[in-house]
């Protein structure tokens, strides 16, 4: 957020990528806070349900079995500079990866425009 | 005032063989309590009083079987079903309970235990007298299985809460479709012509199953069978919730349905230690079954559902709970502790077999299962107590009645429970059909019992 990004020009964006994580549940606290030794002041994190190869799980009730496709998840959203965003995907990947299936996927597209709504600054200043 | 103890003496109220002895001469034996003779004439029969430690205790456990249905009872069903359906649910069982409570007090207790003895047929099926509760008053008492009494009220309000939750654990057959309205004009009539007559023939003097000598310490039979098979006509007769059993129906809320496990739990100890009518070492007898015969229902679930490669489930827990305490509950002053830890199991396995593997198979839609727990776990505890019964297993029986003898004469009272509860129930309900129906429109029932039936949500 302090350095400038490379070639503002080049790009149809200001230099900034908007990364979306969607992680298992239990690695968000980890995830976070290795986040916060690399220097990301900011995400936004929401509770999901979805599937991808894990597929669903199933509930027993009473013998009963009921497959449940959608299982959940946490999302992160967070938008950094360009410089930054390799880290960030790599970090992510590290920590919340176990291995196994389910662990999840890492999107990572340029963004846009930002603003700030308390100040109306635009751009990477609202970051 | 001599005539109310010799009409209470009429229908004494038994619910363990060992007890028929005593009964003839139980009350004037309690002449020698005290040195009565000081102010009474000798003529006149001195007025039995209540043991305030029965009283308390009597009072007591009346209270905790309130407990099992509100919340209890409410709590269990309510999160077996969907959130939809979940204040349906519960005020079905309150306002049920609340119905059979005053019913109790006009005709029911009347029909059940009243004062006056019917000869002959009759009186093997329902006495009569004390309608609206009349005769009585804060002095007069009810027989126990010895020489005490207590008081009248204290037993009257003590059977009503059996009668109030034996209605509303039919309701966990019907959830989730049944009309509120058809509830409420379907428990009056059912509990005259089903509930009231099966408690007089099998607890009450003179009473059909009483007399043949069918053990049934706190209610397998009046109860759990009765409530079980009621409950599997209701939902033949109902048909099944929409979706059922293609769309997946998971309970709501297992945390409910826990909370309402343990208040069951507790609960219970009223019911089935409080079914000795006396703080005695047979009340204490009930306890200890209640505690082991659970315990082993619980884990033997569980095991089960290991055994078959599932994982042990909570509601497997819970369910197990249930099933062991319906099978200790004809047996909890009939049988020793080992005897009630082979009923809790025995139980938990037929209950296990019957919701999980044959109810799939028949294809009835008993929403949350008050035939495949309370009716089958119902009839391995009225036939398992014939067993259990036996002083060889521990059991408080005196080996007077040969145990193929007992096993035949539990067998007929779980058959003629079955065969009266079945077809009064399909009388009942087809009344209320004919009336006003049973079944909510198929728009209300997707909406959910709660918005169309009482507009209200139970989670905002």
């Amino acid at each position: 957020m302090c350095e400038a990004g490379d070639g503002i020009g080049s790009k149809q964006g200001f230099g900034v990528k908007f990364i979306i994580a969607i992680i298992k549940p239990f690695k968000l606290d980890e995830v976070r806070e290795a986040l916060g030794g690399i220097g990301v002041e900011g995400m936004t994190v929401s509770e999901v349900k979805g599937f991808g190869r894990q597929k669903g799980q199933t509930e027993i009730y009473r013998g009963a079995e009921y497959t449940t496709n959608m299982l959940p998840k946490v999302k992160l959203e967070i938008a950094v500079n360009d410089a930054l965003a390799p880290k960030v995907i790599e970090t992510i990947q590290e920590v919340a990866g176990t291995g196994n299936i389910g662990d999840g996927k890492i999107f990572a597209f340029d963004l846009a425009d930002a603003t700030r709504i308390r100040t109306g600054e635009t751009g990477e200043t609202a970051l | 005032m001599s005539r109310t103890y010799e009409m209470r003496g009429n229908s004494m109220f038994r619910k363990f063989a060992g007890a028929a002895g005593a009964i003839g001469a139980s009350f004037i034996a309690s002449l020698s309590f005290g040195t009565a003779a000081i102010a009474a004439p000798v003529a006149e029969a001195v007025v039995p009083v209540a043991n305030p430690g029965n009283n308390a205790w009597m009072m007591t456990a009346t209270i905790l079987v309130l407990l099992m249905i509100l919340p209890g009872l409410a709590l269990f069903y309510g999160g077996l079903t969907r959130s939809k359906n979940m204040l349906s649910t519960m005020t079905q069982i309150g306002a049920t309970a609340c119905l059979a409570m005053l019913v109790w007090v006009m005709w029911g207790f009347s029909l059940a235990f009243g004062s006056t003895s019917y000869e002959g047929t009759l009186g093997l099926f329902i006495s009569g007298g004390s309608y609206f509760l009349s005769g009585m008053d804060a002095s007069t008492t009810a027989a126990t299985f010895t020489d005490e009494v207590i008081s009248e009220y204290v037993f009257v309000s003590f059977q009503m809460t059996f009668a109030a939750i034996t209605a509303a654990l039919i309701l966990g057959a019907t959830a989730e479709r049944m009309k509120f309205s058809a509830v409420m004009a379907f428990v009056p009539i059912w509990l005259t012509i089903v509930y009231f007559p099966i408690a007089h023939m099998v607890w009450a003097g003179g009473g059909l199953m009483f007399e043949d000598g069918a053990l049934d310490f706190a209610g397998g039979t009046v109860v759990h069978i009765n409530a079980g098979v009621s409950g599997l006509v209701l939902a033949y007769l109902l048909g099944k919730r929409r979706g059922y059993p293609a769309e997946p129906m998971p309970p709501h809320s297992m945390v409910m349905t826990m909370i309402g496990t343990g208040l069951l739990w507790v609960g219970w100890f009223g019911f089935n230690a409080g079914s000795a009518l006396e703080a005695d070492g047979s009340a204490g007898l009930a306890m200890i079954n209640t505690f082991v015969a659970t315990a082993a229902g619980a884990l033997t679930w569980m095991v089960i559902e290991k055994m078959v490669g599932h994982k042990g489930s909570a509601l497997g827990f819970c369910s197990g709970v249930i099933a062991g305490l319906v099978a200790v509950t004809p047996a909890a002053g009939n049988s020793g502790p080992f005897g009630a830890i082979l009923l809790g199991i025995a139980s938990s396995a037929v209950c296990y077999f019957a919701v999980a593997k044959v109810k799939a198979k028949l294809g009835y839609d008993d929403s949350l299962d008050a035939f495949g727990i309370h009716g089958i776990g119902g009839i391995v505890g009225a036939i398992g107590t014939a067993i259990v019964y036996q002083p060889f297993l521990g059991g408080p029986g005196d080996g007077s009645t040969a145990m193929s003898a007992q096993l035949w004469i539990q067998t007929k009272s779980v058959l003629i429970t079955i065969g009266w509860a079945g077809i009064g129930t399909l009388i009942a309900a087809l009344i209320v059909k004919t009336l006003i129906g049973l079944r909510v429109s198929e728009e209300a029932e997707v909406d959910g019992l709660d918005i169309s039936e009482h507009g209200e949500r139970a989670y905002n």
